[in-house]
């Protein structure tokens, strides 16, 4: 509650009584705008007799009103200040009020230093990759030569993770997407008859590039994001920094068995995306074509030759190294706390999904002139 | 609003008894907080202060018993009840938990904005008033991460003091603190609980910080599973007929039988 009385003289009262605190700070600053406005007062006295709690919220208005009379050299006086509001009065900094914000501002800067930043970021990134690369290459050729170095049960555990729980999500998509395949196919080549054509059709895309494709993706999905969060993780919590002090190479204790079990793992589950591809396309063969079982499989097999079969493997190993190695070289990046774990995850998805895509490329060029 | 210091006690809690699964932590324990005191749970590691302290602010429920925060029964009120009695309370976690992607400013503006409706240029000298009381003007545009420990804490009390809680829970506070700075924050607790009048509520086992700032400790201990001792630690020290309770006090080591 507050009252605004105009006393002889050109004073001006004002009385606050109850509490002024943050659920009513809006409206008391309201009330008291009027104070200073109009006719100039030649004294402001505040009375707080009646004034029963204020918070700091409340103190910082009481310190306004001081600031703002003296702003105006209009002399100020507080009549009955209590020795509670006192407190909270005394409590606040009164400095802080005449400043303005110190500290850093977030300034944006231009276009171009933005530019320029962002491109230094870039190839400093690539340029930590490849240490990476090369870091972890000595790791896995030290772990070759050594065997008994590598920790072979966490090798088998990330093996079933990245494998055994990956596979029923990969033999779902892609026997959808041999399904799917097939049938727009055949919606095309049936009106020239050549419906046999499905079968190879479906069976050399998904054996040549959609099976690895398709498996690397949700392996990068799946298990290059969680090497990236649990290493990054690990990080945050001194874990990475307290291995290094017993005298662990992290990268061995960390990387390595990842790495070695995404590699053995991965051809695996990529023979089984193929596999579930081409049954996805009898579905439709035979079902939707009067295709039989066995020519549909016939047709599937003169279309394959072991150089595809073998070509698609290696891709898929090839993958496998490169996601495993980017989500912990992302785990590896993070410094800081949560934010920092989030943007590893996701970078480590992102640029897996990128070097699968360059590395295919490579593949399809280098292998138009090894063909045979 | 305003009330008899010392008098009224503004937290009971009744018969409390707290359990992980098969483990209990704390059986049958009563105590009360009375307003605009300091009071400190002390108690050795595994005793049950920070589960204790949980229980207190409803972050967990009491296997029984009952926590009562400005007569409100916070073990069976409802979410809006609840969250107004949060309101009234602030809590400096143990590893501050301030959030990482904000600046200092916007974590202490954070409750600022979501639960009043204050204007932007208030708020902005609200913020920076309040890390002027913690000792931090001018680190408003730095981010958690570029703090010392110390410093955190201190952010944290900010940030916990906000919206000027009743009571502010610190679940160690002076936990990694080197001397000076500890004394720093307990002359920095001190200080709000005269000035604002803040009941404060602190889990703790720095010998030094609670004869420093306690008006009175509630002491658990893992044996019995509840309170061993209750009262001004500089007369417990000396007079406790709990021998435990005097070498903790003491800081001597246990005899073993």
């Amino acid at each position: 509650m507050l009252l605004i009385e105009r006393g002889d003289e050109g004073n001006a009262y004002l009385t606050l009584s109850g509490h002024v605190a943050i659920d009513n700070l809006k409206g008391v600053v309201g009330e008291t705008r009027g104070l200073f406005a109009g006719e100039r007062s030649a004294k402001v006295i505040v009375d707080l007799q009646t004034l029963e709690y204020v918070d700091s919220a409340g103190a910082y208005f009481l310190l306004r009103l001081e600031q703002d009379a003296r702003d105006r050299s209009i002399p100020f006086e507080f009549l009955h200040m209590s020795s509670r509001v006192k407190g909270v009065v005394d409590l606040l900094g009164t400095t802080v009020l005449s400043q303005s914000p110190s500290g850093r501002q977030n300034t944006s800067l231009g276009f171009f230093e933005d530019v320029g930043l962002t491109a230094i970021r870039f190839f400093d990134d690539v340029r930590q990759s490849i240490t990476f690369g090369g870091l972890l290459a000595s790791e896995i050729a030290l772990s070759i030569i050594h065997p008994f170095s590598v920790r072979w049960l966490d090798v088998l555990s990330y093996m079933k993770k990245v494998g055994v729980d990956g596979l029923p999500i990969v033999a779902l998509i892609s026997f959808l997407l041999g399904l799917i395949m097939a049938f727009m196919s055949s919606l095309q080549l049936k009106q020239f008859g050549a419906n046999s054509y499905v079968a190879s059709l479906v069976a050399l895309a998904m054996v040549r590039e959609l099976g690895p494709i398709i498996t690397a993706i949700l392996v990068a999905g799946r298990s290059g994001s969680a090497f990236a969060a649990e290493i990054g993780t690990m990080r945050v919590n001194e874990e990475v920094d307290a291995l290094v002090t017993m005298g662990f190479n992290p990268l061995r204790f960390l990387a390595v068995p990842k790495v070695f079990a995404a590699v053995l793992v991965v051809p695996l589950l990529t023979i089984f995306s193929n596999l579930l591809g081409i049954m996805g396309g009898m579905a439709v063969g035979i079902l939707g074509l009067n295709l039989t079982l066995h020519t549909y499989a016939e047709y599937t097999s003169w279309a394959l030759t072991v150089f595809d079969v073998v070509v698609g493997i290696v891709k898929s190993m090839v993958f496998a190294l490169l996601l495993a190695g980017i989500g912990c070289h992302r785990g590896f990046q993070v410094s800081g706390g949560a934010e920092s774990v989030g943007n590893a995850t996701t970078s480590a998805v992102v640029s897996g999904l990128f070097l699968i895509i360059v590395t295919d490329s490579l593949f399809a060029i280098i292998l138009n002139y090894v063909r045979w | 609003m305003d009330k008899e210091i010392g008098k009224v006690s503004i937290i009971e809690v009744q018969g409390l008894s707290a359990a992980y699964g098969e483990d209990v932590i704390l059986s049958e324990v009563s105590f009360e907080v009375n307003r605009g005191e300091i009071l400190v749970i002390a108690g050795g590691s595994g005793s049950g202060k920070s589960t204790l302290l949980r229980h207190m602010i409803g972050l967990s429920t009491p296997s029984s018993g009952r926590v009562t925060i400005d007569g409100t029964d916070i073990t069976a009120a409802s979410d809006k009840e609840l969250r107004r009695v949060r309101r009234g309370i602030g809590m400096l976690f143990q590893s501050s938990a301030l959030l990482g992607s904000m600046t200092l400013a916007e974590n202490v503006a954070l409750p600022l904005t979501e639960f009043t409706d204050l204007p932007e240029s208030i708020v902005d000298t609200m913020v920076r008033i309040k890390l002027a009381m913690v000792g931090l003007d001018g680190y408003d545009g730095h981010f958690p991460r570029e703090l010392s420990g110390g410093m955190k804490k201190r952010a944290g009390i900010a940030r916990a003091m906000a919206l000027d809680p009743h009571v502010l829970f610190l679940d160690e506070p002076f936990a990694g603190l080197d001397p000076i700075t500890s004394a720093e924050l307990g002359l920095l607790v001190k200080t709000i609980n005269r000035g604002m009048g803040t009941t404060m509520v602190i889990v703790s086992h720095e010998l030094e910080s609670i004869f420093d700032i306690a008006g009175r400790i509630v002491m658990l201990d893992k044996g019995k599973r509840g309170i061993i001792a209750e009262g001004d630690p500089r007369v417990l020290k000396e007079t406790s007929p709990n021998p435990h309770v005097r070498r903790f006090l003491n800081r001597e080591i246990e005899e073993r039988n």
